[in-house]
């Protein structure tokens, strides 16, 4: 579509603007006002530099927590993008199972994150829950609060049990905007299962894909409420993620200048994650005004 | 023709179906699995809980809700929770529905540096402004208020409004708005008459998802609140702490706040992926 040209059109964006300038610049500013300044208490503050950046940067602690946060978000997307294509390639596509599958798949999107996290920490325990009680019966060994790979796990299917169905939700839109003749030009041509699923449904889902990927990315990147009510980011660090992380150091132990390096160091790292994000969004959309 | 073809595609079709039937079901189990838990749990006391293991309650009781309902630090909860979030929506569709307008259908200075810096503060993460918001929020008189609260969850809620009303918007013809104008309509008449009601499956949508992820939000909300407009999520946290493990009634407030999602959810049921796509699909 072709825009006019119109500077009066700022009128119409300054509430939004004022609103989360408000919302976000003010605090920004907090923060980085934070992270170049040291502190003795009774608020008063000096000139500190760098230093706190250096410190961080240098930090193990900050480390191991910036590569469990990769290796996390790595396994949530390896597992739940493939999983909900599979899904939203089974879902029925008419008839009275079309609401039911997506009133209950969406469910799980709608429960609050601290919720989520205390059913899987009921769901996972040995005495009460039904996964940890299943696992004992088993005679696995089984127990998140004390296992380091078992507290994987419990945090990892949790994630996919919370987030599978917006893959494929949004796959399947995906796939319903693909019209019949297609499939009915591929059976023609004798084409396999899998070469409609390569040269016609893939294609036609890559649009939705990537913002799936993308927003799986951001939201497991800054995932915080749901590991934290199960594991508490145990045992030991094991599932301590960077917003874990930063809250315990920002509100637990009030290191105020680590913990405002911490965040914009973070911040940086998913300024640059949104603009990779923004160029390739507007490049589709391109694509998609001219085919 | 169409009977080859129909023929030669229902064998096909069926061998699908029982296939698909049963990922399906075993995907469905697999998400309601923990939630028929939290719901059996629920109707347990917590003497049943402990002791006994069992797949449905054998002494059904409704003494778990009847306890939130009548004590006011639980239900209490529920009014703030609500509070906050109709108002975050209200006040984020408001103030978006115009720049989404502006930004779907001008150029304007700076247009695409503000959508892109509207688009971070969706992707900023909530931790990192816990504390400066609890001290600018402080000092302004908006702790432990319902509309600070809302206007805290304005930060990634107008930009995620924003985002998906210009989607839905660019979907409208502009030469609808231009007859409009020949036609001698003001902006605000045209705006309010026809171009809402155009796209009005786009605002609600938008509302859903500004009411959503106001509702599952917790590290904000947390922070910002104490007594007077302490949402649900939270009082849940803490009152576990302090009465040592009451989980009958831990599990029944967890049933009662997946109760409002499932409402809406069955409104917006056939838009919520296109919701999900930012209105892009």
């Amino acid at each position: 579509m072709n825009k006019t040209w119109n500077n009066k059109a700022w009128w119409m964006v300054l509430p939004v603007v004022l609103l989360v300038a408000f919302s976000a610049v003010i605090p920004l500013m907090t923060v980085v006002n934070y992270s170049v300044q040291d502190t003795f208490g009774n608020n008063q503050f000096f000139w500190a530099g760098l230093q706190w950046f250096e410190e961080i940067v240098n930090s193990e602690r900050f480390h191991d927590a910036l590569i469990r946060q990769f290796i996390f978000s790595a396994v949530i997307l390896a597992i739940e993008i493939p999983l909900g294509i599979f899904i939203a390639m089974n879902m029925p596509k008419k008839g009275w199972a079309v609401p039911v599958c997506l009133v209950l798949m969406s469910l799980p999107l709608l429960i609050p994150w601290n919720v989520v996290g205390t059913i899987w920490q009921i769901f996972g325990r040995v005495d009460i829950g039904l996964l940890g009680a299943s696992m004992k019966a088993l005679g696995i060994d089984y127990n998140y609060t004390q296992n380091i790979a078992d507290a994987w796990i419990t945090v990892v299917v949790m994630d996919v049990w919370h987030w599978t169905s917006l893959v494929a939700l949004l796959c399947y839109a995906g796939l319903q905007s693909i019209p019949e003749a297609y499939y009915q030009a591929a059976r023609i041509d004798g084409a396999s299962t899998w070469a409609i699923f390569r040269y016609i449904q893939l294609p036609k889902m890559r649009g939705v894909l990537l913002i799936a990927v993308l927003l799986r990315f951001m939201d497991s990147f800054m995932i915080y409420t749901e590991p934290f009510v199960v594991t508490g980011g145990g045992p030991g660090n094991a599932t301590t993620f960077l917003s874990i992380d930063l809250v315990k150091m920002a509100i637990g132990q009030f290191d105020l200048g680590p913990a405002a390096a911490f965040s914009i160091i973070y911040f940086l790292i998913i300024l640059l994650l949104s603009w990779v994000f923004y160029t390739v969004m507007t490049h589709l959309d391109k694509q998609g005004q001219k085919s | 023709m169409s009977t080859v073809a129909t023929s030669s595609i229902a064998p096909i079709k069926k061998s699908r179906f029982s296939r698909q039937g049963i990922v399906m079901t075993v995907y469905l189990v697999f998400l309601l699995l923990p939630i028929y838990w939290l719901i059996n749990m629920s109707l347990k006391t917590n003497e049943e809980i402990l002791s006994t293991f069992s797949l449905w309650p054998q002494h059904l009781t409704l003494d778990n809700y009847i306890k939130i309902f009548t004590d006011p630090s639980w239900y209490s909860g529920y009014i703030n929770s609500i509070t906050y979030v109709v108002l975050n929506t209200v006040i984020s569709i408001t103030v978006a529905l115009p720049a989404a307008y502006a930004f779907s259908r001008y150029r304007f200075l700076g247009d695409k540096h503000l959508f892109f810096w509207l688009l971070t503060n969706r992707m900023a993460p909530p931790a990192v402004f816990a504390l400066p918001f609890f001290q600018l929020y402080s000092s302004v008189g908006l702790f432990d208020t319902h509309i600070g609260v809302a206007l805290a969850h304005c930060l990634f809620n107008v930009p995620l409004a924003v985002w998906i009303l210009e989607g839905f918007m660019s979907g409208v013809p502009k030469e609808i708005d231009e007859t409009a104008y020949i036609d001698g309509y003001s902006f605000t008449r045209f705006f309010t008459r026809i171009f809402m009601p155009l796209i009005a499956s786009g605002i609600g949508v938008t509302a859903f998802f500004c009411f959503m992820f106001s509702w599952v939000e917790l590290l904000l909300a947390r922070t910002l609140t104490s007594v007077a407009a302490k949402p649900i999520a939270a009082t849940m946290t803490r009152t576990v702490s302090a009465s040592g493990m009451d989980w009958g009634v831990l599990a029944a407030a967890g049933v009662l706040t997946i109760i409002p999602g499932a409402l809406v959810i069955w409104f917006v049921r056939n838009y919520i992926a296109k919701g999900f796509a930012l209105g892009r699909v």
